[in-house]
């Protein structure tokens, strides 16, 4: 499986991670390179084996439905780089 | 050309937890900004979920009304995107496993008619928090007091035909998980909120047409008006030559229409993978046969026994039942021990008076100025025939305005009804008296100008008297 340059940008976009043009080209040798070396796991025949979800053999522990957080929200915002009236602020997200 | 409509909803219940879903956090609405965000709704480096076990009960308790499976494994699973609301970078959902399959649910489509509707899955996901972009000029305020809410997201399969149709079923998931005490079903404050997926196909067509989804349906109203104008929409897009765009579309309630929300849909590559955080939920069969154990009279059941016990008309029954703190009022007035074989004279106050009283001052039942046991009051009042039905009506609106029981406001207005013979004969007499003419008409064989006199005579004793007593007291009188 080899990847293309738009794959590349696209992935790029949804991970937020800004590239240039150059950058991008060289990414998409390594990146094919990676994705073919993981692709090898492909030949394993898994055709009687049941799908997993999670390495452990163990299953979900369930917690009860109780209120154990106390308010901490000044501590929480002292890590803030801006907040107002309790709440954290952002660059505007919306036209 | 005819049209076939094709709808899909999908509905997002908040589920009725003390705590978040994967957090000790409190979720109480209402709370003041960030206060019941904790490390793990934050989205802080190190943290580990741990699922609550009532939104488990929950989703399950949901599963077994609709006829479900239920999974006996399910996996959690991380929806990416960025948006400065959802502080981890992904939702918690379930994708491949979710913990609800299949089922199915009636809706009602007319006078004792109902329609089976196909659920495709439910499953539970955390919901993001909230970003408010009008508070502060220039940037996007965001309270993370919502992130991490247990919702449990109901998918229906495109089995709906009209906007109509999309309502009921609405109707029904609100009355349904209202019933299990899993929701509250509260549309404004958004604990139901609901997407719509639409396409439209020539009428026998059975490739289903290129469909848009609709966000922000958030009244009953507006998601009947939003659909009816997306499928016109649809229907003039195509017949004018062109076609439908597979997108996210939003409703805007104050001009009538849906526009594209063209910001998300390079955003629709989620990368769902199972959340290695979360280990598979694994659910017993005796779990399963406890909650089964446990489950409250469901709508369709109470339906059936209003029209059974009470022998209402399938319509009566389908309306009364249709919430859960309806027929919870309704039965509460029924269970006056006066009023226990008046079920009819109940219902038809219910959904008479008291329906169009809290229409009118936009109030749901549960904030009725009139409670189950002071209509109680009033209906044993005019079972046992102290007031008439019409002055009834006077005294209930005297009542929802606070002025007191039906007792207090029946002696403070002296609207006791007349049903001494001796006070309505002598009420008739005066009337027989000053309308000569009258008297000789009906003699002469007129026999409509009883009416005439009936009226004069209710007039005289200020709507008091008893109407049936006035009606055989005056032919006796005139036939003398």
């Amino acid at each position: 499986m080899s990847l293309t340059a738009k794959d590349v940008v696209d992935v790029a976009r949804l991970a937020r991670l800004d590239i240039d043009a150059t950058a991008s080209e060289a990414l998409v040798g390594e990146l094919s390179r990676i994705v073919d070396f993981v692709d090898q796991l492909q030949s394993v025949a898994t055709d009687d084996i049941e799908p997993m979800a999670h390495p452990l053999q163990m299953q979900q522990r369930l917690r009860a439905d109780e209120v154990t957080e106390k308010d901490s929200r000044a501590h929480y915002q002292e890590n803030a780089p801006a907040v107002e009236d309790g709440m954290y602020l952002v660059p505007r997200v919306i036209d | 050309m005819s049209w076939e409509v094709v709808i899909g909803l999908e509905v997002h219940a908040q589920l009725l937890t003390e705590s978040k879903i994967f957090s000790g956090a409190a979720t109480r609405y209402g709370a003041e900004a960030n206060t019941q965000a904790a490390l793990i709704d934050l989205g802080y480096p190190g943290v580990l979920p741990v699922l609550n076990q009532a939104a488990v009960e929950m989703a399950v308790r949901f599963g077994l009304a609709v006829d479900a499976n239920i999974s006996r494994r399910s996996v959690f699973a991380r929806k990416n995107y960025f948006y400065p609301d959802l502080p981890k970078g992904y939702q918690i959902s379930q994708y491949e496993l979710p913990v609800v399959g299949k089922g199915v649910l009636d809706i009602p489509i007319g006078e004792g008619q109902y329609k089976t509707v196909g659920i495709t899955r439910a499953h539970l996901e955390e919901d993001a928090g909230k970003s408010i972009h009008d508070a502060i000029p220039g940037q996007t305020a965001i309270d993370l007091n919502r992130a991490g809410t247990p919702l449990l997201e109901i998918v229906s399969e495109p089995d709906l035909r009209s906007a109509a149709e999309a309502v009921a079923y609405l109707r029904k998931i609100r009355a349904i998980v209202q019933y299990l005490e899993i929701c509250d079903g509260n549309m404004q404050e958004g604990s139901l909120r609901c997407d719509a997926n639409i396409s439209v196909r020539p009428q026998g067509e059975t490739k289903l047409g290129t469909r848009t989804e609709l966000k922000n349906l958030n009244s009953f109203r507006f998601i009947e008006k939003a659909i009816d104008y997306e499928v016109q929409r649809q229907i003039d897009l195509i017949e004018d030559g062109g076609e439908v765009v597979q997108e996210t579309r939003l409703y805007d309630s104050q001009r009538d229409i849906t526009r594209s929300m063209r910001s998300k849909e390079e955003a629709n590559d989620y990368r769902y993978f199972p959340d290695p955080d979360l280990l598979p939920l694994v659910i017993e069969e005796d779990f399963i046969e406890r909650v089964r154990r446990n489950l409250p009279e469901l709508p369709d059941q109470r339906r059936a026994r209003f029209e059974r016990d009470y022998q209402l008309s399938a319509y009566d029954a389908e309306v009364l039942t249709a919430t859960r703190e309806m027929a919870d009022y309704f039965e509460t007035v029924l269970g006056d021990g006066e009023l226990a074989d008046q079920p009819k004279l109940v219902a038809n106050w219910v959904m008479g008076e008291l329906t169009a009283a809290l229409n009118r001052d936009n109030l749901e039942i549960g904030a009725s100025a009139v409670e189950a046991r002071a209509l109680a009051g009033l209906l044993r009042r005019v079972h046992d025939d102290t007031i008439s039905g019409k002055l009834a009506k006077q005294v209930f609106e005297r009542m929802w305005a606070g002025e007191g029981d039906a007792d207090t406001i029946i002696e403070a207005q002296g609207l006791r009804q007349i049903t001494d013979s001796g006070a309505i004969a002598g009420i008739i007499d005066s009337v027989l008296a000053d309308n000569p003419a009258q008297v000789e008409q009906y003699k002469a064989g007129k026999q409509q100008v009883l009416g005439f006199l009936v009226g004069q005579v209710m007039k005289r004793s200020g709507g008091r008297a008893n109407p049936r007593q006035v009606n055989e007291l005056l032919r006796q009188k005139l036939t003398d």
